[in-house]
């Protein structure tokens, strides 16, 4: 790939002496005009590129930026297109990526400036609650507005459907069980789901001013509990994005053990889906045992890194602590001691005809929508698109020690228990050969601080899918502004269009199926 | 089917000793006698504390041999259990919750951000905390709480005995 042939402007994304081997390549390009990005977008889409993600940025005193994050073989592509202070608009790329559309309304409600060309008028994150766009500088005036006392029952405008025998089911955004809150409206005929609409941003904390001149050292801890169950993945991101935008570059040692943190995460979080989709097809036998090996791992976590979902273990610059012969001997243990534990209980899924009857052709995401919208993850995989940045854009030590892309093509539950089943052999796999080969060495190397303030960026795979950090730091290791996209942004979506058609009592095992975060996606 | 039997009778009975329950709570709360029906709501968690209120679902430490159990619909519940710093779309939502718990009832804010907002206190976007929102009877602190402190908590709630 070229990028001059994206458009003007183009340059590597980080400064020169930055760890390039550590992180995912990346170039910038900087648009001059609304035609000229567009045009870019344009080619991106042309050349088969995906939308990764879209934000703003409008921290300080500098001119107002859109990004917009795209990946296609060589890396990541990042726009950079200026928003003029005056108009506050900038051109709508939902009719190329329509996965932009949500991301695209965020951005309006965050900061103001208006998609120009997107057909969507309604709110996505703004729940009416605040008086003027919360992300928008002070000293900035745009228009204010009278505040809303009812935040849930605002006349969200949900697409309906009409006819004999059609009625309307809401749901949320307190659900009937131990999950987070988001809102779901089905348009059903008796037990069939004709449509099924999802409404967001109730869990979301403002997390994009939080960062706003954060020190660094609170910053990663946010960073860290954006979604809980996949701190690792997004400390992981973070301290990739403070490392390139310092010119840092962390230990060898450091980004073995973070490749094992980010392992670990994915099997603890595949362990229980597997358990909680088997209980939700009413086989509670698969949610006990699970649970326990599930349980095992995290005790082990608490024990070697003081947190049983491993919060706050990565930091920029390395790990928050090394890891003994000792230590790496138990957690050698405890692999093949897992790994025979899930194949005893693969046999028993397998083998199991209520389970999988539950399972085979519930919720079905097309592979043909998977491949147009490039949907990753474990969903995107379990539908057949091959994106897993382990094994496309492979960072030590998965450069090293390489895993295997999981992937059905099915599209249905059944495939995303596979994916999952297969991910965790392989995960399993990978932590035993990288237990056996880590380098030596210390775990945490300083960051470089003299420099002016710039900006980097990371890219990890985490357990649900690609996690993206982007970091602006100021002088003396100011956090100024950060964005960080969860892939559940991606994967929403595309949970609507998979339930038409399926029954309302299959809802819960679908939805758990994708497993996706509110939280990650409200911020 | 002779598999699954199999793992049963092998894996044997999982459920760990009863954890010590909590010291007393500061304001006595003499709703529960012997038995507690929770219902959380995530009021804008990072969904961990959600997830060790799933570890603490299972058998290894078995509330319900407690009598302790997690309702669907706060009309059957004795407590509620409030995870999160309270979002401003989510405070409606959890005063209609708090509303349709029948009285007497408890309401706990488990883990920090519930307690004071955490991370995320300072935010245009949280309440900072439950007891912003609705008065709170206790506090499981930890970001997130373990689900053996949290059995702690609550078994200290669910005592037969009444309170002093």
């Amino acid at each position: 790939m070229n990028p001059t042939e994206y458009g003007p402007g183009p340059e590597p994304c980080f400064t020169p002496g930055s760890p390039t081997k550590f992180v995912v390549p990346c170039s910038r390009v900087t648009p001059d005009s609304s035609a000229d990005y567009l045009s870019g977008v344009n080619r991106v889409l042309n050349r088969g590129g995906r939308l990764v993600s879209l934000w703003g940025s409008w921290a300080d005193e500098r001119a107002p930026v859109l990004f917009s994050a795209f990946s296609d073989a060589e890396g990541l592509l990042l726009f950079r297109l200026g928003i003029s202070a005056l108009e506050r608009t900038f051109p709508s790329i939902a009719f190329l990526f329509p996965l932009a559309n949500r991301l695209e309304r965020a951005v309006r409600d965050l900061y103001g400036w208006d998609p120009e060309g997107l057909p969507d008028p309604r709110p996505w994150l703004d729940h009416g609650l605040w008086t003027r766009p919360p992300m928008v500088p002070p000293g900035v005036s745009p228009a204010e507005r009278p505040v809303r006392e009812d935040s849930f029952s605002e006349d969200y405008r949900f697409v309906r459907v009409e006819g004999e025998g059609v009625h309307e089911i809401p749901v949320g955004p307190v659900h009937a069980g131990i999950i987070e809150p988001g809102h779901f409206r089905f348009q059903v005929v008796g037990e069939k789901v004709l449509r099924m609409e999802e409404r967001f941003g109730f869990t979301h904390k403002g997390v994009r001013s939080l960062f706003r001149n954060r020190p660094l050292g609170e910053a990663i801890s946010l960073a860290g509990r954006i979604s809980g169950d996949s701190t690792v993945a997004y400390q992981t991101a973070f301290s990739d994005a403070v490392e390139s935008a310092t010119g840092s570059v962390p230990p060898l040692r450091a980004r073995w053990i973070r490749s094992i943190l980010l392992e670990r995460e994915r099997i603890a979080n595949h362990l229980g889906d597997l358990g909680a989709l088997g209980n939700d097809a009413g086989f509670g036998f698969g949610q006990i045992q699970f649970g326990r090996l599930k349980e095992e791992f995290l005790r082990t976590n608490q024990q070697m890194f003081g947190h049983r979902y491993l919060m706050d273990a990565v930091i920029p610059g390395g790990v928050f602590r090394d890891l003994g012969p000792g230590e790496i001997t138990v957690l050698r243990k405890e692999c093949s001691r897992v790994k025979e534990g899930v194949l005893e209980l693969k046999t028993i899924y397998d083998e199991h005809g209520g389970l999988q009857d539950r399972f085979s052709g519930t919720g079905w995401l097309d592979p043909m929508l998977a491949g147009r919208w490039g949907l990753g993850g474990v969903v995107g995989r379990a539908s057949g698109q091959m994106y897993d940045l382990r094994h496309t854009h492979p960072v030590p030590p998965y450069d090293k020690v390489r895993v295997p892309v999981s992937i059905s093509r099915r599209g249905d539950v059944a495939a995303r228990v596979q994916v999952r089943f297969q991910e965790i052999r392989h995960s399993l796999s990978f932590l035993d050969s990288v237990l056996e080969s880590m380098p030596d060495g210390s775990f945490f190397n300083p960051l470089e601080e003299s420099f002016s303030g710039s900006e980097g960026i990371g890219w990890v795979e985490g357990w649900r899918g690609e996690v993206l950090c982007w970091v602006r730091l100021g002088t003396g290791l100011t956090v100024l502004d950060a964005h960080c996209h969860d892939p559940s942004w991606i994967l929403w979506p595309a949970l609507e269009q998979t339930i038409p058609g399926n029954l309302v009592a299959d809802f819960p095992l679908i939805n758990k199926s994708f497993n996706l975060s509110y939280s990650g996606h409200d911020l | 089917m002779h598999k699954i039997l199999l793992k049963i009778f092998r894996t044997g009975n999982l459920t760990e000793p009863l954890p010590v329950p909590a010291p007393p709570l500061e304001k006595p709360c003499s709703l529960a006698r012997g038995s507690l029906s929770i219902r959380h709501v995530d009021a804008g968690s990072c969904n961990a504390c959600e997830l060790e209120l799933h570890a603490l679902n299972q058998s290894i430490y078995s509330p319900e041999t407690l009598g302790i159990r997690f309702v669907a619909s706060p009309r059957h519940a004795d407590a509620l259990l409030v995870t999160g710093p309270v979002t401003l779309a989510m405070k409606e939502a959890l005063k209609a919750t708090a509303g349709a718990t029948p009285n007497p009832r408890a309401i706990i804010a488990m883990g920090d951000c519930a307690i004071n907002g955490g991370v995320f206190r300072g935010s245009y976007a949280v309440a900072g905390g439950v007891a912003e929102v609705i008065a709170v009877d206790g506090q499981i602190p930890g970001c997130p709480p373990a689900p053996g402190q949290i059995l702690a908590f609550l078994e200290r709630l669910a005592l037969p005995e009444p309170h002093p």
